[in-house]
Formats: C-alpha cells, sequence, structure tokens
C-alpha cells in the first residue's frame, strides 16, 4: 500500500487535458435542442448506459471515460445505476429485436426532459449486423436520438467530445 | 478410454475438413459419443448445426488431436446430447431455436435464444412467420421452500454491462439458487455469415465479443487457412501472438481492477485503469486501433510494427509491470479485500471438469488446459506460456490466474518484440478446392474461442460456427453463485466476466 501511496505523490498527472467539445456534436446538438426545454442542471448530466446489443466493445471504451487518464466526472457529467436518475441514456447498438421492449421500458422510466446519446455505428447506423432477421438496427428507429457518436468503437476522446458538448448545451439556457 | 472414441479415431475421416479429423457417423454411435462425454471420457468442444447435420467437436487426452463427429438430421430431428452431458444443453436449445432441429429427448423444451420478438421460428431453418410473443413470457425453474423470495434483475443492469436476466432465489441473504436467461444480444451472427466473402465475414466475427476482437479474428483467420491449407509467414505470425497477449493484459487487468472495485476497494480499480490505458494507447498508436479490431485478416495481419513501435509497446511493459507488481502487493496484502475474495463463489474441479471450463474459471479449478500449449498453434507453437494453475476455485483463485497470465504474457511480449522475424505479413489466398472445411480453437483472454467453417466454392462463407468459452462459463456461474449471498453477486459475476454478446451471437 505505502508504495503505491508513494508512487501517486511522485507521479505526474494521470488525467488527460481536456478535449474541446465536438464541432459534430455542437452542430448536431445546437440541431436537436434548440426547440427543447431547458432546465437548470448547473453543468451537471447523470447518464444512465443502456446496452441494446452491442458487441461490448463500445462499454469497454465507455468505460474507459469514467477511468482516472479521462475521468468524466471533471465535466459534471456521471454514471447511475437506475434510469429514474437519469438525464440522458448513453445507448449502444444495434437495437436487437429481444432488447427493444427493455429500451423502451428504459427509456419511459427516464423522466423529461431528457436526452439520448446513440453511441458506435452500430447505435448510430446498424454498422455490421445491418438485414439480421435478429436486429432493429440504429437507436433512432426505437427511441428519439439527440447526438449520435460515431466509432467501431468510439474512442474515449470521441466519447468526451460528444458528452462535453452536450453538457454545455444542455446547461447553455441556465447560464444566461 | 471407451471404446467408442477409440474405434472413431481409427476411421477413415471426411476429405477435406481441417487440420482435425470429422466423422459422420450413425445415430447409435452418436449416443455412444454423447455418453462418453456425460462419462468424463472427453471434453465437449462444441456442437452446432449444419443444413442437414449436426456437429460436435471433442478433445480427450487419449487422442491424438481433436475430432469431429457429425450426425445427420433425420426428419428434423437427432438424438440429444444433453440428456447425456448436461453442458450441451444451452447448445443444443440454441439449434432448435435458430434451425428448427429438434433434438430428440432434450430434457429441456424451453426455448433461449428466441424470446418470441423476431416474428419469425427457425429463422435459419424453415423460417415459419411466428406472432410477436411477450417477452416476460418464460418459464423459470420451480422453487419450493419456507421463507424463500425471488429477485430479478436484468435485462438492463445497474452498471455498464452487458443485457441479461439473472432470477435469484435466496432465502434471506443467502442465494438458493440463480437462473439465467440469456439472449437479449442476439443479433443473428450465424445468419449474416452464410454466404458473405471473408472480408465481411471476417468484420462480423471481429464483433462477436469486443473485448476478444483478436481472438476471434485470429480463430476465424485460422479456420480458413486450415480449409485452403495454407500458412502465414513467420512476422504475420508472432504479430498475431503480440496483439493476443496485449488483449490478454488490457483485459486482465480492467477485470483484476474491477473485482477489487466491486470488493469496495477502489484504490486497485484506479490503478489498474491507468495500467489498461497505457496498453490500450500503445496497441491503438501501434496498430491503428486501441481494441486492434480487424488488424488479424485470413493470411496474415493488417497492420505491421515499426521498430518505433515495437520498442514504444517494450516501454510501456517496462513502465506498466513494476507498477502492476506494487498494484499485485496490494492486493496480496489486504485483508479486507481478501476477506471478499477467499471463500467466494467457489467452482468445485468436478465441474469445472465435467463442463470442460477453459480459460482463468478453469484454470483456477484445477482444470490444466490452455489451447496456446495443450491445442499449440503459432506463434505458440516454439513458446509455450507458463500456464498458471490453482485448484480453489473460488474467486481469489481466478484473481491469481489472472495475475499470473499477465506476467506471462508480458514476458512472451519481451521475447517476441525484441527479435521480430523479418519479412512479408500476408499471403494471397488461394481458391478454394471443392468445399473445404477448416476448425480453429484460440485461447482468448476468457478461454478457447472455436471457429468452425465450411467455405463455398466460390471462396465465400458457406456456414460458420463460433463457440464463446462462456457458452460454458456461464451454467457454471450459476453453480458458484449457490450458497453465497446476494451482495457478493457482482464479485463472482466479475470474476468469472462472461461475455453476454459472445454468448447470444
Amino acid at each position: 500500500m505505502r508504495t503505491l501511496l508513494f508512487r501517486s505523490l511522485l507521479s505526474p498527472l494521470a488525467t488527460t487535458a481536456a478535449p474541446p467539445p465536438g464541432d459534430a456534436a455542437l452542430e448536431e446538438l445546437g440541431r436537436s435542442l434548440a426547440a427543447r426545454a431547458r432546465r437548470v442542471y448547473g453543468r451537471s448530466l447523470a447518464i444512465r448506459e443502456v446496452d441494446a446489443g452491442s458487441c461490448n466493445g463500445c462499454e469497454l471504451e465507455i468505460h474507459a471515460i469514467n477511468n482516472p487518464v479521462y475521468d468524466v466526472e471533471r465535466f459534471g457529467i456521471r454514471f447511475v445505476a437506475s434510469p429514474r436518475h437519469a438525464d440522458v441514456l448513453l445507448v449502444t447498438g444495434p437495437v436487437t429485436r429481444n432488447m427493444k421492449v427493455a429500451l423502451e421500458r428504459t427509456y419511459a422510466a427516464t423522466p423529461d426532459p431528457k436526452w439520448v446519446v446513440a453511441v458506435g455505428d452500430c447505435g448510430c447506423g446498424c454498422g455490421v449486423f445491418e438485414g439480421s432477421y435478429a436486429v432493429i438496427g440504429a437507436v433512432d428507429k426505437v427511441i428519439p436520438v439527440d447526438l449520435h457518436i460515431r466509432g467501431c468503437p468510439p474512442t474515449p476522446t470521441a466519447l468526451l467530445e460528444g458528452l462535453i458538448a452536450l453538457v454545455d448545451k444542455a446547461s447553455a439556457g441556465s447560464r444566461r | 478410454m471407451t471404446a467408442i472414441l477409440s474405434e472413431l479415431s481409427g476411421r477413415a475421416a471426411i476429405a477435406g475438413h481441417r487440420p482435425w479429423p470429422r466423422h459422420v457417423v450413425d445415430a447409435a454411435t452418436w449416443i455412444a459419443v454423447a455418453r462418453a462425454l456425460g462419462e468424463g471420457e472427453a471434453d465437449l468442444l462444441s456442437l452446432w448445426a449444419d443444413e442437414d447435420h449436426v456437429h460436435l467437436a471433442l478433445r480427450s487426452a487419449a487422442l491424438p488431436t481433436p475430432l469431429v463427429v457429425s450426425v445427420g438430421v433425420k426428419n428434423g430431428t437427432y438424438p440429444c446430447v444433453g440428456g447425456h452431458h448436461p453442458a450441451a444443453l444451452r447448445l443444443e436449445r440454441a439449434i432448435r431455436d435458430l434451425y428448427g432441429i429438434e433434438p430428440a429427448q432434450l430434457p429441456d423444451a424451453r426455448p433461449w435464444l428466441d424470446h418470441g420478438a423476431w416474428g419469425l421460428r427457425a429463422p435459419l431453418g424453415a423460417r415459419a412467420p411466428s406472432a410477436i410473443r411477450d417477452p416476460a413470457d418464460y418459464a423459470f425453474l420451480p422453487v419450493h421452500g419456507e421463507g424463500l423470495h425471488e429477485i430479478p434483475v436484468g435485462p438492463v443492469h445497474a452498471g455498464i454491462i452487458e443485457p441479461g436476466h439473472f432470477r435469484f432465489t435466496a432465502n434471506g441473504e443467502i442465494v438458493v439458487r440463480l437462473e439465467e436467461r440469456l439472449g437479449y444480444v442476439h443479433k443473428g451472427v450465424d445468419g449474416l455469415l452464410g454466404g458473405t466473402d471473408l472480408e465481411r465475414a471476417g468484420r462480423l466475427v471481429a464483433r462477436i465479443s469486443g473485448d476478444s476482437t483478436v481472438a476471434y479474428g485470429f480463430a476465424f483467420a485460422r479456420a480458413v487457412e486450415a480449409a485452403l491449407d495454407i500458412a502465414v509467414p513467420p512476422r504475420a505470425a508472432v504479430l498475431r501472438g503480440v496483439m493476443a497477449e496485449l488483449e490478454r493484459i488490457a483485459n486482465h487487468l480492467g477485470d483484476i481492477g474491477a473485482i477489487c472495485n466491486d470488493a469496495a476497494f477502489a484504490l486497485n480499480h484506479a490503478h489498474c485503469g491507468i495500467l489498461r490505458e497505457r496498453v490500450l494507447a500503445a496497441c491503438g498508436r501501434a496498430f491503428g486501433h486501441r481494441l486492434m479490431m480487424d488488424r488479424v485478416v485470413p493470411g496474415g495481419v493488417a497492420e505491421d510494427l515499426t521498430v518505433e513501435t515495437a520498442r514504444a509497446i517494450l516501454d510501456v511493459l517496462d513502465e506498466i509491470m513494476p507498477w502492476f507488481a506494487d498494484v499485485v502487493r496490494v492486493y496480496d496484502g489486504t485483508p479486507s479485500l481478501q476477506d471478499r475474495t477467499c471463500g467466494t463463489g467457489i467452482l468445485s474441479p468436478a465441474l469445472a471438469a465435467r463442463w470442460a471450463a477453459g480459460g482463468f474459471v478453469g484454470r483456477a479449478s484445477g482444470r490444466a488446459f490452455d489451447a496456446r500449449r495443450d491445442l499449440a498453434y503459432p506463434p505458440y507453437d516454439d513458446a509455450a506460456p507458463d500456464v498458471p494453475l490453482y485448484r480453489a476455485g473460488d474467486v481469489d483463485a481466478r484473481v491469481w490466474v489472472r495475475i499470473r497470465e499477465v506476467e506471462a504474457s508480458a514476458q512472451l511480449l519481451r521475447r517476441w518484440l525484441k527479435a521480430l522475424p523479418d519479412g512479408p505479413i500476408r499471403v494471397m489466398l488461394p481458391a478454394p478446392a471443392g468445399a473445404p472445411e477448416g476448425i480453429a480453437v484460440v485461447e482468448g483472454f476468457r478461454g478457447d474461442v472455436l471457429v468452425w467453417l465450411r467455405l463455398a466454392p466460390d471462396g465465400r462463407i458457406a456456414r460458420c460456427h463460433a463457440r464463446d468459452p462462456s457458452w460454458l462459463h456461464w451454467p457454471l456461474l450459476e453453480a458458484a453463485i449457490d450458497g453465497n449471498i446476494v451482495a457478493d453477486f457482482p464479485l463472482c459475476n466479475k470474476s468469472f466476466n462472461c461475455s453476454y454478446s459472445g454468448h447470444d451471437l
């Protein structure tokens, strides 16, 4: 234990510099949130992650933004255990037919106002699983989506860029 | 060894199936093989359907190589294996759901992957239209007893994890039964693979379980190369090994940290998170993709290392291994942490052997099998790793297997990266002669991944089957949690870390 603590004392900061909000994400959110009621969030967003059919590659990188290197919590974003505590659903796909009902119920259980972020090439489109009897496809075929973060899987930096843009936009109304 | 296995290995095999023999047998022989499996004479590697046959891959220490046994499907049915050998049950329920082939006298009549949401019955067989069923309409096994209560969990779980349903029956805090219901992330991979070209098929197989993308790519490539009867250049083989060991280290680091976190010891989780990130960042720089997806391809690899990127991986190992040793010292020297992991979630060696559990699940319960050593393939055929073996079968033993494997993988990487063979990294694939079949088993971080395939004469995939190690681990998790407290389930679950997507396909 002492060696680890000593190591921490001598080590430089593990956390990377914050990336700026992604331009593409800002543009998409500018459109999708313009007509939406904004609530005072104080730059804080609670996220519920829903795997609606992914290969678990996206989950690995979503885990990574919670590690000390990317540390998403410094931007006021934290992951919560229940959709009832969430402002945002972060959904990976492709949405399988076997997960459709669970995704719809999770969406219904999330209080308004809420945002949905589709993550990964499968969540945003259908990825390599296009054409299967067992998948519905992109997340927006099942529930409305405000932001798409593409990639197979998206890198932690790409995830941060999108989520920082979301937290900026979501709190923009409250700062005026 | 029972007579049936030695008799089989003496028969002439089907032509064009490589590298191990395949035998087509009659129903009586098939049943005898199923009984031999049930009696522990051989390990079940996999069981899958293919048009008008059902195939079974097995391995026995008494046979020189694994075998594939095939039985014809007559009137839509074949004699079940699960009735003699329970490890086959879920594989056969999946065959029934997907192909509409009935495993005769299977002790479990319930669907498995088919939740009634496809609008189709037997999507890879008759494709009969079918009414949508309520997904909750599933008969869990009855549990009787005084003071019992049920805890349903999932499919959407509390953490950042894949979906599946766990039905706990508890007496107070003690779990008396766990029954899993899986299939939520079934994406129809078998159906998508049939008739596709090798390039697209490779991309699909690499996404069966994202955390094992290198292992899947590796197994798929080796199965294609077996069918085409070609070998890859030495440099390609070693680069595959480099990627496979980096994947193993990254996953083990992430999971060792996560297990500590589930025992409320966040310090190790934070350190392991940084260590894992160092590895993934190095993979991203060296291979152009943090998880190294689509980098192992039939014929070789798609990305070469330079002197600089090879050096950079070695530098990362030099940085993380002493650091990891500190983390291990903390794990070993913190009684409050060991109090949670020691004696928790015990999987008995007898069950691990019966189910032929691979990976750290098997090796923590006394099953000394590692495909890199026991079914050696390049580049491991002249660089077999040390295979750690523990017998306690608890969460702690599974953690220790993984700690030792990180160390062994780092050793392999150092050896390879300091002396990479020169030469090409990829060979052209020849056109197939006829409709050849190939099978390969590759040791992923979780255990042995099996891929079997048959090529069509035009070079496309005719049928491809991939079996994740989780098929054999999931039922064992049900046994390991028995008698533990509900609050220790996350710990047990994480120590198995079964793939949902790899299982659901």
